[in-house]
């Protein structure tokens, strides 16, 4: 039996869907032990009950002025000090952009090690996490310290909620000082969007799309679908549209339910950042085209022609 | 300013992986500077170009890494020094701890590096740096602005675009789209011939293998199950697609 410690997120007032899953693997963790999760922000309390019925017993809640914005000082003090107080035996993150930035740098404090963007828990425990941006995997154990990792969002299915659980809330008072960084300004250019790397669907769009205003046809599907839109680096590098949608080895890596590849030729490092997604549908004019190979259904055409039509098909069946 | 890089070298994004009795295999595999590295590089000599100083480039890892550093040094980087002694290889606990006691030894004003290699993809590196040296860091930068000792970062934040502020001495990760990186001119290769690229190990840096020892250990290096070959539609595309939604929905079941 271990005690686990989850550092969870709250985005737009909700909690993120990585939370969860990283309450999921905290139970395959704790082995029966005890879940305590952490939570930062101004009504941080009322998350409680729901990480009460995905596991958590205890929910500190760390209402400080220095933590509504990320920054890599005050984070990394207020997580020191949760480990602190709470001395579990491991503690999880979500891979996101706060997980995967604060998670090394509290490692490094600490001493200890760290496997990153984990995306499945054996036996051991071993962790499982994509290498080459998933053209391998890689299985890591701790031989030394705590168990400390970040996990993918999207890839470690959530748990039951128990409706009966309730967790103890324990408000915190944090010490953070000397911070090195003034946040000056945030441009949400993805407000109203659906994020990458969490979306259950993903419609990308490769060179085939032509031009920025290419991607309309993608974004009139994404709208039905409630899908995020992304981008193969020919697209990028074509300024069809902006390096964040990139999805690739460089790039991000998405593993949504459903992959819908538009004029994406299939590139290898293309492939990489996609070819673990559920389903894939590829969509290209040209037959031979190396995406077909990973697709699980294809229709060879004219995207221009082709999405249109999806796009009416969808709405008749889902509204 | 003393500006020092941190660069890994990479298999080629084009590469295939394969992988034999658990390691990857490296026979006829193109090698290069990580791409997000490759930013760090680019960035690190546009600063010494607006403000004087000098770029320093670092690396833990074997002798073939040579060829990539001297790819820096062509490109405009001045000097490079490269830790090749296999008992400071381990995890990024080990990478970083011999990374910051080859910064301590040659110092530093800024730090530069790529926010994640496309092999580990852990994207470890710059933060456990920064925390090791006691130093800030700002991640994912798209753009960077040193102004006397204030440094202003634009970032990106899972495409939202967050302006900061900080001073040196800071480490800093590039983000895809910092810049475009140039290529080594012809005389830039020639000169990289003769740049100083120095060899350090466990006794230079005052390090020992024990005080590094990884704290994670590879059990295993596995390829993903091959995918069958999917089903290409066939008809006109209204009926395509029409049938394309039915088996998302009642085959695939994901919509």
């Amino acid at each position: 039996m271990k005690k686990v410690l989850v550092l969870t997120e709250v985005r737009d007032g909700q909690l993120r869907n990585v939370s969860l899953e990283a309450l999921a693997a905290a139970q395959v963790l704790a082995e029966g032990g005890e879940i305590v999760a952490g939570v930062f922000g101004a009504d941080a309390a009322s998350h409680a009950q729901v990480l009460a019925q995905h596991g958590a017993s205890t929910v500190y809640t760390a209402d400080h002025q220095a933590l509504v914005q990320y920054t890599p000082d005050a984070y990394a003090q207020a997580l020191v000090q949760l480990i602190e107080l709470a001395s579990p035996d491991a503690i999880v993150l979500g891979h996101t952009a706060i997980g995967r930035d604060v998670a090394p740098r509290v490692a490094a404090k600490l001493g200890y090690g760290l496997v990153s963007d984990v995306t499945s828990l054996e036996a051991g425990p071993v962790f499982v996490r994509p290498i080459y941006a998933g053209k391998a995997f890689q299985q890591r154990k701790f031989v030394d310290g705590k168990i400390f990792i970040t996990i993918r969002p999207n890839n470690i299915a959530i748990g039951t909620p128990d409706a009966s659980k309730t967790a103890v809330v324990v408000p915190v008072d944090l010490e953070i000082k000397d911070l090195r960084t003034i946040v000056k300004e945030v441009v949400r250019k993805t407000s109203g969007k659906v994020d990458l790397s969490e979306a259950k669907v993903v419609i990308s769009g490769g060179r085939g799309v032509k031009s920025a205003e290419g991607f309309q046809p993608l974004y009139d599907l994404a709208e039905v679908l409630g899908a995020a839109v992304g981008a193969s680096r020919g697209a990028c590098d074509a300024d069809y549209c902006d390096y964040s949608m990139q999805i690739g080895q460089t790039g991000k890596v998405v593993t949504p339910d459903l992959y819908i590849a538009c004029g994406i030729s299939g590139a290898i490092q293309h492939l990489a950042g996609m070819s673990s997604s559920k389903v894939i549908v590829a969509i290209n004019k040209d037959p031979e085209a190396p995406i077909f190979q990973v697709a699980d259904y294809g229709i060879v055409g004219d995207l221009f022609e082709v999405l249109p039509l999806l796009t009416a098909e969808f709405k008749k069946v889902l509204v | 300013m003393k500006i020092v890089v941190v660069l890994k070298q990479t298999f080629d994004t084009e590469e295939k992986i394969v992988i034999q009795n658990g390691q990857i295999s490296e026979d006829g595999v193109e090698v290069i500077i990580n791409p997000y590295d490759e930013y760090a590089v680019e960035e690190a000599i546009k600063l010494k170009e607006e403000h004087g100083g000098e770029v320093t480039v670092i690396s833990v890892g074997p002798d073939r890494v040579e060829s990539s550093l001297r790819t820096a040094l062509a490109m405009g980087a001045d000097k490079a020094v490269l830790v090749d002694d296999e008992s400071l290889f381990g995890d990024e606990y080990t990478t970083a701890k011999v990374l910051a006691a080859v910064a301590n030894k040659i110092g530093y004003d800024i730090i530069i590096g790529g926010q994640m290699a496309v092999d580990s993809g852990a994207g470890q590196g710059g933060p456990r740096l920064a925390e090791e040296l006691g130093i800030n860091h700002v991640s994912t930068a798209v753009k960077l602005e040193v102004d006397g000792t204030t440094v202003r970062v634009e970032r990106d934040v899972e495409g939202d675009l967050e302006v900061v502020e900080t001073s040196l001495p800071v480490l800093i990760t590039a983000q895809q789209g910092l810049n475009e990186p140039r290529y080594p001119s012809l005389p830039g290769i020639m000169k990289a011939k003769k740049k100083p690229l120095d060899r350090l190990g466990a006794d230079d840096l005052g390090l020992t293998a024990e005080a590094v020892q990884a704290k994670t250990q590879i059990v295993d290096q596995t390829l993903p199950p091959k995918k069958q070959a999917g089903r290409i539609l066939s008809g006109d595309l209204a009926a395509q697609t029409s049938e394309l939604v039915q088996l998302l929905r009642n085959e695939a079941k994901v919509i």
